[in-house]
C-alpha cells in the first residue's frame, strides 16, 4: 500500500469534564479512498474527525502516537499552521448545510475569502474560481447564486455550496461529518453521487463519517466501526459486510432491512439496551452489556484480532 | 427593503403623534397655567387678563390643534420665560446636546466592543470578570459623583482638561467619560453575549475550517451577527444620552437642552416643555429608524422581511 494521506494511530481526545470521547482509535486514509467511519450517534467520529482537523471545543484534548497528513505531523503543529492546512490541503462539510453558511455574507464571499485566503487571490480571481466550482457541483446560473445569500438557498444547494467551498483549493482529504443525514431522501442520493463523481475526478482521499449503513454499502472501500470511543472492528467494505465478526457491527448489519430477504412478518433486528455514558472510559469491551455472547474475559483488556490480513476485530470470540 | 422602510416610516410617525398629544396634555394637567404665569402677586384680574391673551381660555382641543398646526409649520411658540422664540432657544441649544451626545456615544462604543470581544472569546477567565467587575461598577456609580471625581482629578489636580463650559472641543471629552460610563455597561454585555453565542455557531466552525485568520473570524464573521443588538441599544442609549443629560449639563455648565428642558419644567415654561418633549420624542424615532436600518444593512434576512 502507498504511503495513506491520513495516518492515525492511538488518536485520544478527551474534554475537560473528563470525558474520553475517543479511546485510541487508528485510521488510515489513501488517496482517491473512501473511509467510512460508521457508529451510533455519540460514538466519539465526529469528535474523531474533530481532532484531525484541530477544530475541538475549547478545553477539548487530543494526543496521538502518530497523527500524520501527508508530511506534516498534525500533533505538533501550531493552530497557526494548522490553519494554513485547512481549507487548503484538507476540508472538511459538516451535517448542518442550514447553520454551517454565514447569514451575514453572500455565497461568493464566503467561498472567494477560502481562496484568497490561501492562494492569495485576488476576489476577481476568486469569484472566477468559485463560479467555476459551483457550476462542478451541479449548481445552475452560479453567477446568481454568488449574490444570494445563504437564506435564499435550499439545504441541498447548501450543502451543494459546502462543497464546493471545501474544493476551492483542490484539498488532498475531504472530511465529510454526515453530510447527507439533513437533507431529503432524494437529495442525499445526489449529494452523494457528486461526492463519488468528484472524488474519482480529483483522487480526493474522503473520510466519511455516517451512521447510515446503506451509505457505507454505497460509497465505502474501507470502514471503520466505532462503538463507544473505540474502533471495534476494521476492514475492506466487501470483507465486513460479507463476514461481519463483532457482535456490534453484526447487530448493526440485523438493523437494515432488506428487500426479498427480511421476513415481512418478523420484527427487524434491533440491540437490546443503549449506548453507554462515556464518561471517563471502560475496562475492557464497551459493548459487553449488550452483547449475547458476553464472557468473562470481556472485562479484561482485549487485543484486535486480525480475520485476515486486512480485516481487524476487537473481540473476545475472535481470539484464537 | 422599500416596503421595510415605509413601513418603519409610518410607525414613527405615529409615534410622534402620540407624543405629541400626550406632551400636551401633560402640560395642561400640571396646574393652571395662566396662574403660574402670573406668579404669586397677581390679582385675579391679572390672571384674567393672562388667560385671554395666551389664549388659554379657549377648549383644550381648539388649542391643541392651533399648537399642533404651528408646530407643523415651524413656529412653536414663544418662551415666557426668556421671551423669545422657542424653535430660537432650541437651535442654539440642540448642537451642544448634539455633541455631548457623540462623544459620550463613541467613548461608549470604543469602550464596550473591544472589552464584549475580549471577554467572549476569554469566557470565564480571570480577565472575563475583572472586565464584568468593572462593567458592573460603571453601572452602579452615580454620573454626578464620577463627573465631580473627574473635574477634581483630571480637571484641578492633573489640569489636563477643562473642567466646564465647551469654548475648545476637549471640553467634550470629561462629561463625554461620565455619559459613556452609563452606556458602557448594557452595551459590553449585550456584545460579549452576542459573541460568545456567535463565536459558538456552526457558521463559526465552517469559518476555521477555511483556515481563516483569527481577525478575520472574530471580526467579520462573529461581530456582525452579534452586532445587531448592540446597534438597537446603542440608538436607544442615544436617546437617552441627548434626553437625559441634565444633571451632566448642569455639573459641567453646559447649557444644552437637558439644561433647557430642566429650566422650562421647574418654571412651568410650557411652550419649551411642549417643544422640548417633541424634539426629544422625534429624536428617538429617528435613531429607531436608523437603528432598524442598520440592522437591516447588517442582517440580509430583515430585508426580505
Amino acid at each position: 500500500m502507498t504511503k495513506p494521506v491520513l495516518d492515525i494511530v492511538n488518536l485520544r481526545t478527551g474534554f475537560s469534564d473528563g470525558t474520553a470521547a475517543v479511546r485510541g482509535i487508528s485510521l488510515q486514509v489513501a488517496r482517491g479512498e473512501t473511509h467510512c467511519l460508521v457508529g451510533e450517534s455519540g460514538c466519539g467520529k465526529s469528535v474523531s474527525a474533530l481532532s484531525v482537523m484541530n477544530l475541538l471545543p475549547r478545553g477539548a484534548r487530543r494526543s496521538a502516537d502518530v497523527m500524520r497528513f501527508q508530511d506534516h505531523d498534525l500533533t505538533r503543529l501550531s493552530e497557526r499552521d494548522m490553519a494554513r492546512l485547512r481549507g487548503d490541503k484538507m476540508a472538511m462539510i459538516f451535517q448542518e448545510p442550514m447553520t454551517s453558511l454565514n447569514p451575514a455574507y453572500t455565497i461568493g464571499s464566503q467561498m472567494a475569502e477560502v481562496y484568497e485566503r490561501h492562494r492569495g487571490a485576488s476576489r476577481a480571481a476568486a469569484l472566477d474560481r468559485a463560479a467555476q466550482l459551483l457550476s462542478r457541483v451541479g449548481i445552475t446560473a452560479p453567477g446568481l447564486r454568488l449574490a444570494q445569500y445563504p437564506h435564499q438557498l435550499s439545504g441541498g444547494l447548501r450543502q451543494r455550496v459546502m462543497i464546493a467551498m471545501a474544493l476551492m483549493c483542490e484539498p488532498e482529504l475531504l472530511i465529510a461529518d454526515e453530510p447527507t443525514t439533513a437533507l431529503d431522501v432524494t437529495v442525499q442520493a445526489q449529494i452523494l453521487r457528486l461526492l463519488q463523481a468528484l472524488q474519482a475526478e480529483l483522487g480526493l482521499a474522503l473520510l466519511l463519517i455516517t451512521h447510515d449503513l446503506g451509505i457505507v454499502a454505497r460509497m465505502a472501500q474501507r470502514v471503520s466501526v466505532m462503538y463507544a470511543g473505540e474502533v471495534v472492528e476494521h476492514g475492506s467494505a466487501a470483507a465486513l459486510f460479507a463476514a461481519p465478526t463483532h457482535p456490534y457491527t453484526r447487530g448493526l448489519l440485523g438493523c437494515i432491512p432488506i428487500p426479498g430477504k427480511t421476513p415481512r412478518d418478523e420484527p427487524l433486528g434491533s440491540i437490546p439496551g443503549t449506548v453507554p455514558r462515556i464518561g471517563q472510559g471502560f475496562a475492557g469491551c464497551a459493548f459487553r452489556d449488550r452483547c449475547a455472547h458476553a464472557a468473562p474475559a470481556c472485562g479484561g483488556t482485549i487485543p484486535d484480532q486480525a480475520v485476515t490480513p486486512a480485516h481487524t476485530v476487537r473481540c473476545t470470540m475472535a481470539l484464537p | 427593503m422599500l416596503g421595510f422602510l415605509f413601513r418603519r416610516a409610518v410607525l414613527a410617525l405615529l409615534v410622534c403623534l402620540t407624543v405629541l398629544v400626550v406632551a400636551f396634555s401633560l402640560t395642561r394637567l400640571s396646574g393652571d397655567l395662566a396662574v403660574s404665569i402670573g406668579g404669586p402677586n397677581a390679582t385675579s384680574e391679572d390672571i384674567a387678563t393672562i388667560r385671554k391673551n395666551y389664549g388659554l381660555d379657549r377648549p383644550l382641543p381648539v388649542q391643541f390643534f392651533d399648537w399642533a398646526a404651528n408646530a407643523a409649520s415651524g413656529d412653536l411658540g414663544r418662551s415666557y420665560l426668556y421671551h423669545a422664540p422657542v424653535s430660537g432657544l432650541i437651535k442654539e441649544r440642540l448642537p451642544i446636546t448634539l455633541a455631548l451626545g457623540m462623544s459620550g456615544l463613541t467613548i461608549a462604543l470604543l469602550t464596550a466592543i473591544p472589552l464584549g470581544i475580549v471577554s467572549a472569546m476569554r469566557e470565564g477567565s480571570v480577565l472575563d470578570r475583572v472586565i464584568g467587575l468593572v462593567a458592573l461598577l460603571g453601572q452602579a456609580m452615580p454620573s454626578f459623583w464620577l463627573g465631580l471625581v473627574l473635574v477634581i482629578w483630571f480637571g484641578l489636580k492633573l489640569q489636563w482638561l477643562p473642567i466646564s463650559g465647551i469654548d475648545t472641543w476637549d471640553g467634550f471629552i470629561l462629561p463625554g467619560i461620565v455619559l459613556a460610563f452609563s452606556a458602557i455597561p448594557a452595551l459590553l454585555r449585550l456584545t460579549r453575549a452576542g459573541m460568545i453565542e456567535a463565536l459558538s455557531s456552526d457558521y463559526i466552525r465552517t469559518a476555521r475550517a477555511k483556515g481563516l485568520s483569527t481577525a478575520s473570524i472574530v471580526l467579520k464573521h462573529a461581530l456582525r451577527n452579534a452586532a445587531m443588538p448592540v446597534v438597537s441599544v446603542a440608538a436607544v442609549q442615544l436617546g437617552f444620552m441627548l434626553g437625559g443629560s441634565i444633571v451632566i449639563e448642569t455639573v459641567f455648565a453646559l447649557h444644552g437642552i437637558g439644561y433647557l428642558a430642566w429650566e422650562s419644567i421647574s418654571k412651568n415654561d410650557f411652550p419649551v416643555v411642549q417643544a422640548v418633549v417633541l424634539l426629544l420624542a422625534m429624536i428617538y424615532t429617528a435613531l429607531t429608524l436608523v437603528a432598524d436600518m442598520m440592522n437591516a444593512v447588517l442582517d440580509p434576512r430583515l430585508r426580505a422581511g
